[in-house]
């Protein structure tokens, strides 16, 4: 969490420094691509939008449901086994989920997209599946003892209480998606990767930065974005341990 | 050619890459490691400081690492080391702030307090109590942290050969460049068994280390 | 011996003093309880003694020496601290963990190796068995007997012990507090000891300092506070209990009338009828030569038997030693709804009687605390 007193204080020093930068990089001349080529960026940028939130919704519709599928009674025998070879699979790392999407499926925005579903439905498969596991038994024993459902109980009971961690795990599962998605250049499927990756071969650092700074700036708001949603719509009575 | 084809017939530079691979990950664990748990044992003494130090970690780790890239080499070109391993092994130590930081200081702070009472009452210094007490008890939890750095940095270290860094990453570009799709997948499939390989490695490292007292039989 | 001079301790900050102008005397070998509610500063007085917070005014000496002018290190390591949490180092196995401050100072490995094994037995723990044990696989109460073991390793002269039974179930803390005070009749260490369960205080304290909001209310020793309360606060606190309390202090026989009318075995049966008629008695109770307790009569037992008490006397099972405190005796006397309670020692000879009258006579009664011992009541023998 943000140390509050140092709020004024961070802002005020994260501005002038990112100003300072902003000077130097104007002269050396960093800026000219980016100030020349403004609906280029542009496009760009929409274009790793879609791939993350499509991607991300997949992830999320897809992870929420087999992550809630593994907490039931009847996935008891294969639990175990299901969630260590998750373990195993979240080690592999973006570029390799990417690269071998790409050799068995090819280029395009539909490979990226199964590759960032991919890689990012593991942490909120786990997540879900954590967060519902580590609530009290004694509330699902009241739920059914009040006489609700199975599925009134999952509905009302466990995924309210368990949100915290759960919408923790969709967070970083974005954000992380944003930092995959710059690499869906390699795919063909564009994204601000393109300027990132042209500017590295280019030696050109107008582009490189054209790239890196939004796509920074992307993932560092997304992330803000987030905190705050999951301060709004969990329960001020819920416990948000860590 | 299938994949297998080309791992049997390049094993030898396959190896120099993986070789190459380990090193600069290895050189920036070592520094992440050497400037991480004696920071994060620092920062245990000091909760404002700690407060920000693990949320700038935390920013740090919000930026991808391909647009940390990006932002680095014009900064670093200005110093004549814009590309290579040396913009790699910084990007690495800096990623593996957080997860090393954060174990470190989760685990000292969680110490028990009256542990660390009985022990300041019985006549032990403050260092000895960090020392003979605190980082034993908290040997496990930091290497935890380590192993998700180690794990981290193979990926981001593939990314890093696209900079001039060498390793496995070079078989995954250069692959797409050439659209050579065996030399990808060895590539890809390379840098996925060496994340793996050092995740179980350093899972059995961790649980070694974790006192026979403190094991949750 | 320890010695505290006006001590007082404000923190930083606060409007009052957690510790007012303290002065305090604890002679060597004794233990000193510490006792009073919540936030009275019991604990705080206790920590200024090894350093643990640092006194604002005042001086405290140990064994003649100021603690301000040694080591605070040094002073901790030759005074044995015990906390209420225990706080045995997990990572460390039971030898490790007692063994801490001797190797802190330089003991050789078979030196430590011994003293661990002393302590272990000390405290009632099989040395081979608890020796590589590690604190998760302790007891409660076998946690605190080490967390006991470990401050006394280095055979420090000055023991702080802070609520150490406090987290420990009712029968154990009973066990654990016997044990202790046995300990300290063999080692004899200068204790100051804290609590805020009243019934502790009495039980281990021979001196007894009882502080409320910071400040010394009274001292003396147990039966002082509950017989002379210095005013209502401690009035109140001992508890409106006191008198029954004060019977825990006392044994059978302080209270016990003495050389109880009784008859022998071989006396004649309508001997000791008429007797007991003219004397009034219910019933009897019956010796035999050696004094020992056979049993005892009712007047209709007796009634119509020509021949000898003992053929007719019925067992009487319930006795009670005369080294047992008053509180637990009486307590026997109600669950049996008994009148009365014969005092036999090991052997079965009969010391003495409790009945409600010795009782009430012992609660109403001035105490002479000089002799420690009640006016006993003498009764009349042999009943013939």
């Amino acid at each position: 969490m943000k140390p509050k007193g140092r709020r004024p204080y961070f802002t005020i020093f994260g501005l002038a420094f990112a100003f300072w930068l902003g000077i130097e990089a104007q002269h050396r001349g960093y800026v000219n691509f980016a100030r020349e080529n403004p609906r280029e960026i542009y496009r760009l940028l929409i274009q790793h939008l879609q791939l993350v939130f499509i991607s991300g919704s997949i992830a999320v519709a897809l992870g929420l449901g087999i992550g809630i599928v593994l907490t039931r009674g009847f996935m008891r025998r294969y639990r175990e086994v299901t969630l260590s070879i998750l373990g195993i699979c979240q080690t592999v790392p973006s570029i390799a989920v990417i690269a071998i999407a790409m050799t068995y499926l090819g280029i395009g925005s539909k490979t990226a997209i199964f590759a960032l579903v991919v890689y990012s439905l593991l942490p909120i498969i786990r997540n879900t599946v954590a967060g519902i596991f580590q609530l009290d038994p004694a509330l699902v024993d009241a739920g059914q003892g009040m006489g609700m459902t199975p599925r009134q109980v999952l509905f009302k009971v466990e995924i309210p209480n368990a949100m915290y961690i759960i919408l923790t795990g969709i967070r970083t599962a974005v954000v992380i998606n944003v930092g995959t998605a710059a690499m869906s250049f390699l795919v063909g499927a564009g994204g601000l990767g393109d300027l990132i990756f042209t500017g590295i071969a280019m030696v050109d650092a107008g582009l490189m930065l054209a790239g890196a700074v939004p796509t920074a700036c992307l993932a560092v708001l997304l992330n803000w974005g987030f905190e705050r949603l999951e301060n709004l719509l969990i329960s001020p009575g819920i416990p948000r341990g860590e | 050619m299938t994949t297998y084809d080309f791992i049997a017939r390049n094993w030898l530079e396959l190896t120099q890459l993986a070789w190459q691979h380990t090193v600069f990950v290895g050189i920036a664990l070592a520094i992440a490691i050497v400037t991480g748990v004696p920071l994060g044992v620092y920062l245990t003494f000091n909760r404002r400081l700690a407060d920000t130090v693990l949320y700038l970690a935390g920013i740090m780790m919000t930026v991808p690492s391909v647009a940390l890239f990006g932002l680095m080499i014009p900064i670093l070109s200005v110093f004549g080391h814009g590309i290579g391993t040396v913009p790699a092994i910084i990007a690495l130590v800096l990623y593996s702030q957080l997860p090393i930081l954060r174990s470190t200081y989760a685990a000292i702070r969680s110490v028990d307090p009256a542990i660390i009472e009985a022990g300041l009452g019985i006549g032990m210094t403050r260092a000895q109590v960090l020392l003979k007490v605190q980082i034993p008890m908290s040997l496990g939890v930091i290497f935890a942290g380590v192993r998700v750095a180690v794990v981290m940095s193979i990926g981001i270290g593939a990314i890093a050969a696209y900079i001039g860094a060498g390793g496995l990453g070079q078989y995954i570009f250069n692959g797409i460049t050439q659209t050579f799709d065996a030399m990808i997948n060895a590539g890809a499939v390379a840098v996925s068994a060496m994340a793996i390989l050092a995740d179980f490695l350093f899972g059995r490292l961790e649980k070694k280390l974790v006192s026979r007292g403190l094991r949750r039989d | 011996m320890i010695e505290l001079d006006r001590v007082t301790k404000t923190y930083p900050g606060a409007t009052q003093p957690a510790v007012e102008s303290i002065s305090l005397r604890v002679p060597e070998g004794e233990i000193c309880v510490f006792i009073g509610p919540s936030g009275c500063g019991k604990t705080t007085l206790m920590r200024l003694i090894n350093r643990l917070i640092p006194i604002s005014s005042g001086s405290i000496s140990v064994n003649g020496q100021n603690i301000m002018g040694l080591d605070p290190i040094e002073l901790r390591r030759r005074i044995g601290y015990v906390i209420q949490q225990v706080g045995l180092f997990p990572h460390m196995t039971v030898r490790d963990n007692i063994g801490t401050v001797p190797k802190l100072l330089g003991w050789t490995k078979a030196k430590i190796d011994e003293r661990v094994d002393e302590l272990l037995t000390l405290v009632n723990l099989n040395p081979k068995s608890f020796r590589d044990r590690y604190p998760r696989q302790l007891s409660g109460g076998q946690a605190q007997r080490i967390g006991v073991a470990r401050a006394m390793a280095a055979n420090p002269p000055i023991m702080l012990m802070d609520e150490p039974f406090g987290a420990i179930d009712p029968i154990n803390r009973e066990v654990l507090q016997d044990e202790f005070l046995s300990i300290h009749a063999k080692l004899r260490k200068t204790v100051i000891f804290v609590t805020h369960d009243i019934n502790e205080a009495i039980k281990m304290g021979q001196r007894i300092a009882l502080l409320n909001e910071g400040r010394l209310v009274q001292t003396g020793l147990p039966d002082e506070l509950l017989n002379r309360p210095a005013n209502e606060f401690v009035k109140n606190f001992v508890g409106t209990d006191r008198v029954l309390k004060r019977l825990n202090l006392l044994k059978v026989k302080d209270a016990m009338m003495l050389n109880p009318v009784h008859c022998l075995d071989d006396d004649a049966s309508e001997k000791v009828l008429e007797q007991m008629i003219r004397q009034d008695l219910a019933f009897l109770i019956v010796a035999d030569r050696d004094h020992r307790l056979r049993g005892y009569v009712n007047r209709r037992d007796l009634r119509g038997h020509k021949g000898k008490v003992g053929d007719v006397a019925g067992r009487l099972t319930l006795t009670v030693s005369p080294e047992r405190n008053l509180k637990e005796a009486l307590s026997q006397m109600l669950s049996y709804d008994l009148g009365i309670l014969v005092v036999v020692d090991e052997a079965g000879h009969i010391q003495g009687v409790l009945n409600s009258t010795t009782l009430f006579k012992l609660v109403g009664d001035t105490y002479d605390e000089r002799g420690g011992h009640w006016e006993r009541i003498t009764a009349g023998g042999r009943i013939l």
